[in-house]
């Protein structure tokens, strides 16, 4: 047998190895310090501040949880909200996703540009664009009232609506992915042991989906949980977390208040996160390779085909409904009272927001390739390389995902208004607070679409570079980025997007200096200023489509020696 | 010529910890000759895999050592060491041209732009590749991709060449002329060579000597000649080859490399290693399915029963019933032979000098 001494000759040889290589060196460590530094540190502070009332240590924060009202409320609110959206947004998310990977529907590729669509936009374009269908001088407010009597697009059922329809293209997203690796030869398998259609659908597709569905649920209550834009415009009296911790901090300047208002949040969105992660993802039967089944079924029942192709027509036909209020109402010469087209707001929106715009578009520019390449490498360690504490920058990197904008912008502010042992210099009020938020905030991206990319190409092509005499340094440079590059490109892609739509850590570090689109718009909503929010929405979703276009070009120029990865395995 | 050029000394590899743990390779030790090529060979999880990983230096052992021409280079990471690796599904680097492939270990290596160009071109003329230096990997065959990766190894002109199961995404026919050219070719180079594989032909027709593996532990170490006439124990008799395994006990010893052997009632002549076995004692004959010879039935002999013959065209198999055990029996030119039907009884010789026995074991 082995002694236990021996494992330590290993660990050592490991050890050695990794010195051998003073760059790779350096880069874990460089990483480790700016995780420590921009994702720990920050949801450390937010934690302590918590705990710290008048200077001194104290629980009576937590111990308010279930007494005080502003506590209580609003966490139950937010559950509530989470698990109603989670809900419809997987339902509607597995309809469409159903219709598009196993009905002959036509279409299929416009159907699923069309739901993809809110995520690429700021998702609080939607509730923007429910006001002004639905708000109180909204266009269709006159005819929704003659069918259901007297609403208020302000509150619960508003917020379900909209999230639902801005984070419902998420499950729509996960579900496909695992809808389109069922193999239909098991579904066929069924039939042909005499199940009925429906049957099939019970015992056979929806288990095997089951993983998904879960994991495309706890996604979406996150999203919903730590949404911040669609409830500060739309939540009327539903006091949610998020809001209720901005309005805390931004308001009444209470610090402590605020972040035990964001660990409230922070804690459901970790435990979804986690579940998702390690619980749900490791029960599932499919793995998504991204290699279509071609899982059309011909000869459909009405009763499968209806609902699919009616959820749909549906969903898209509101998607278009939304947008294009937003587009309507931003040529409106003033919102409810006057219908006149004009072009003013436009003017008028370019006259107040063109630093916003120009601030938006440096700092994102300045983030973007940032992130990419850190969230690529770190990828790339994570996934190829052994060294102690592989486990643990995993698990950093990835918590980011899971953690609220509110938590992440609380923190910042918190972390870095003052000089630290970590980091000597004052951040708040600079474009590099913004920046470095953005970056590391959207590292996520970077990190996963990496790992995505890195898992789908054979290691022994790697190790044949090794083996032939390049480093660990060469390997990445002449082999894997080369191979990943339309990963990358993607990755580079949403992270852009992400930066362009953020809003709800940014508000808490954007200052007169520095300030962002998003937040303008923001501005302008809190005014009753709709059709300038509009405008300047649309705005920001031109530039965000120019940008995509832009790297898609990119990525079709370089990717065509990598598309043909596949001739291994 | 050095005879410990490539030395593994006690290696050992554990994955996993505490009760998980798993023992890959347990106390692994191999000489292997300058210019010699030596199989791993072992049904699959037995830890060649894993101990070929070592000696590139993919895996670090979790003891022991490794040693190339008389230096350790148990830490050494695999980017210097003087081996190069053939892969099992070649890893050749999709976006690169397949003279971009050869030429890869050798830009590393910064060689001058003209010895790359003459090497590359050498290397491509050697494996049979001329012209097709502008291809990518993905417009090549099987067979062609797999000479680029024994390309893009060779070039580097490694002490040792690791090759992993190269031909197992091969074809059977291509299968069989590519292990005769690999042989070949590594004999006119005359490079020291590891190679894997789970295919125990291919072991005997390729190799100067075999390692067999089980369970991340050596078997036995030897010549194909040797490993299919003396295996060691009841795993590699029936591993190499086919093997009937008769029990039967140590009669009279006769002499030194004598002994007579009890089975079925009968009794053998069979020769041993000095002083192996002793009288009375329970041991296992190994009968190679072609050391049997039938014949219609004669009195006074071993009598067995036809269960099933099979005509192969080259040869014939019988499986033949001797109290209560199956026998299986290859019979080549069937032509030449008398042909027996299911039902026949028959008279069954054993070629004693292609007898061995082995101190008993239980099948497992």
């Amino acid at each position: 047998m082995i002694k236990p001494g021996r494992k330590r000759q290993e660990i050592i040889g490991n050890l050695r190895l990794i010195c051998k290589e003073p760059l790779l060196l350096v880069s874990i460590l460089a990483i480790f310090y700016f995780l420590l530094t921009f994702v720990v540190s920050p949801i450390y502070m937010v934690i302590k501040t918590s705990l710290i009332v008048d200077k001194q240590f104290d629980l009576s924060n937590y111990l308010a949880i279930f007494s005080k009202r502003y506590y209580f409320q609003p966490f139950l609110n937010s559950m509530i909200l989470g698990i109603c959206t989670a809900s419809t947004g997987t339902l509607l998310g597995f309809a469409f996703a159903y219709a598009i990977t196993r009905t002959p529907i036509p279409f299929k590729r416009f159907f699923r540009l069309t739901a993809t669509f809110p995520i690429i936009s700021p998702p609080f374009v939607v509730a923007l664009a429910a006001i002004l269908l639905f708000g109180r001088s909204g266009s269709l407010t006159p005819i929704v009232k003659i069918i259901i009597g007297e609403y208020s697009i302000y509150g619960l059922g508003g917020l379900v609506l909209v999230e639902t329809i801005a984070y419902g293209p998420i499950a729509f997203l996960v579900l496909y992915g695992v809808l389109q690796a069922i193999d239909p030869a098991l579904e066929e398998a069924a039939m042909d042991l005499g199940a009925s259609r429906a049957k099939v659908f019970s015992t056979v597709t929806v288990p095997l989906a089951i993983p998904g569905i879960a994991s495309a649920w706890l996604l979406v209550f996150i999203e919903s949980m730590a949404d911040f834009g669609n409830p500060m415009i739309i939540s009327g009296d539903f006091r949610v977390l998020s809001v209720q911790a901005f309005l805390q901090i931004t308001g009444m300047y209470d610090l402590s208040r605020g972040s035990t208002l964001a660990i409230l949040l922070l804690t459901p969105t970790v435990t979804a996160f986690f579940l998702q992660k390690y619980w749900v993802a490791r029960k599932s039967y499919v793995t998504v390779t991204g290699r279509p089944t071609g899982a059309t079924i011909k000869g459909l029942e009405w009763y499968v085909k209806l609902p699919a192709y009616a959820t749909c027509l549906l969903f898209t036909a509101i998607i278009f409904l939304f947008y294009g209020m937003v587009i309507y109402g931003s040529f409106q010469k003033l919102w409810g009272v006057d219908a006149t087209l004009t072009l003013k707001n436009y003017v008028e929106m370019f006259q107040v927001g063109k630093d916003y715009i120009f601030d938006s578009l440096t700092l994102s520019t300045l983030a973007t390739p940032i992130t990419g390449i850190v969230g690529m490498f770190v990828a790339f360690l994570v996934i190829r390389k052994k060294f102690i504490g592989r486990g643990l920058m995993e698990f950093v990197s990835m918590l980011t995902f899971a953690v609220p904008g509110t938590v992440v912008g609380i923190g910042y502010i918190l972390a870095f208004n003052q000089r630290s042992v970590l980091f000597p210099f004052v951040l708040t009020g600079t474009a590099w607070i913004i920046t470095t938020l953005l970056i590391f905030r959207n590292m996520p991206v970077g990190i996963r679409s990496g790992i995505a990319a890195l898992q789908q190409i054979d290691p022994s092509i790697e190790e044949a570079s090794t083996d032939l005499g390049a480093d660990s340094n060469k390997t990445f440079r002449k082999i894997t980025l080369p191979m990943i590059a339309p990963a990358f490109f993607s990755g580079l892609a949403f992270s852009f997007v992400k930066a362009m739509t953020a809003i709800s850590a940014i508000i808490f570090v954007v200052s007169g200096r520095w300030n962002l689109i998003t937040v303008a718009i923001l501005g302008f909503v809190d005014n009753s200023q709709y059709a300038q929010a509009a405008a300047m929405s649309l705005l920001l979703i031109s530039i965000v489509l120019v940008a995509l276009g832009i790297i898609q070009v990119m990525v079709g120029r370089i990717g065509k020696g990598a598309r043909t990865v596949s001739i291994v395995g | 010529m050095r005879q410990d050029y490539l030395v593994l000394k006690s290696l050992f590899k554990v994955f996993g910890s505490g009760e998980d743990a798993v023992t890959a390779v347990d106390d692994v030790n191999v000489q292997v000759k300058e210019g010699e090529l030596v199989t791993l060979l072992g049904p699959s999880g037995c830890g060649k895999t894993t101990t070929l990983r070592m000696i590139a230096g993919f895996e670090l052992p979790t003891s022991g050592e490794v040693l190339i021409d008389g230096e350790d280079v148990s830490t050494t990471p695999p980017n210097r060491r003087p081996t190069t690796m053939v892969f099992q599904n070649y890893a050749l680097f999709p976006h690169l041209t397949v003279f971009e492939n050869i030429a890869y270990g050798l830009k590393i290596r910064r060689d001058s732009s003209q010895d790359i160009r003459k090497k590359a071109e050498e290397v491509m003329g050697l494996v049979g590749l001329r012209g097709l230096g502008t291809r990518s990997p993905a417009q090549l065959s099987g067979g062609q991709q797999q000479r680029v990766s024994l390309a893009r190894s060779l070039v580097m002109e490694p002490k040792v060449l690791l090759l992993d199961e190269p031909l197992s995404n091969l074809d059977a026919k291509l299968r069989v002329s590519t292990r005769l050219e690999i042989r070949k070719l590594q004999q006119r180079v005359g490079i020291t060579s590891v190679y894997v594989t789970h295919d125990q032909e291919e072991a005997l027709t390729l190799s100067d000597r075999v390692v067999i593996m089980h369970q991340g532990k050596i078997m036995q170490i030897g010549t194909p000649q040797e490993i299919y006439a003396r295996p060691v124990n009841r795993f590699v008799a029936d591993f190499i080859g086919k093997a009937n395994f008769l029990e039967g006990r140590v009669g009279r010893i006769t002499s030194q490399i004598q002994i007579e052997l009890d089975i079925m009632g009968k009794k053998f002549q069979v020769s041993v290693q000095k002083d192996s076995f002793s009288e009375g004692e329970r041991v296992l004959l190994v009968v190679r399915p072609e050391s049997v010879t039938l014949e219609p039935k004669k009195p006074d002999t071993l009598i067995g029963t036809v269960r099933e013959a099979v005509y192969l065209g080259s040869e014939m198999v019988y499986e033949i019933e001797v109290s209560k055990s199956l026998l299986t029996v290859q019979i080549a030119n069937p032509q030449e032979h008398v042909a027996f039907e299911e039902g026949d009884e028959v008279t069954i010789t054993f070629q004693e000098k292609n007898l061995h026995i082995l101190p008993y074991e239980e099948a497992q």
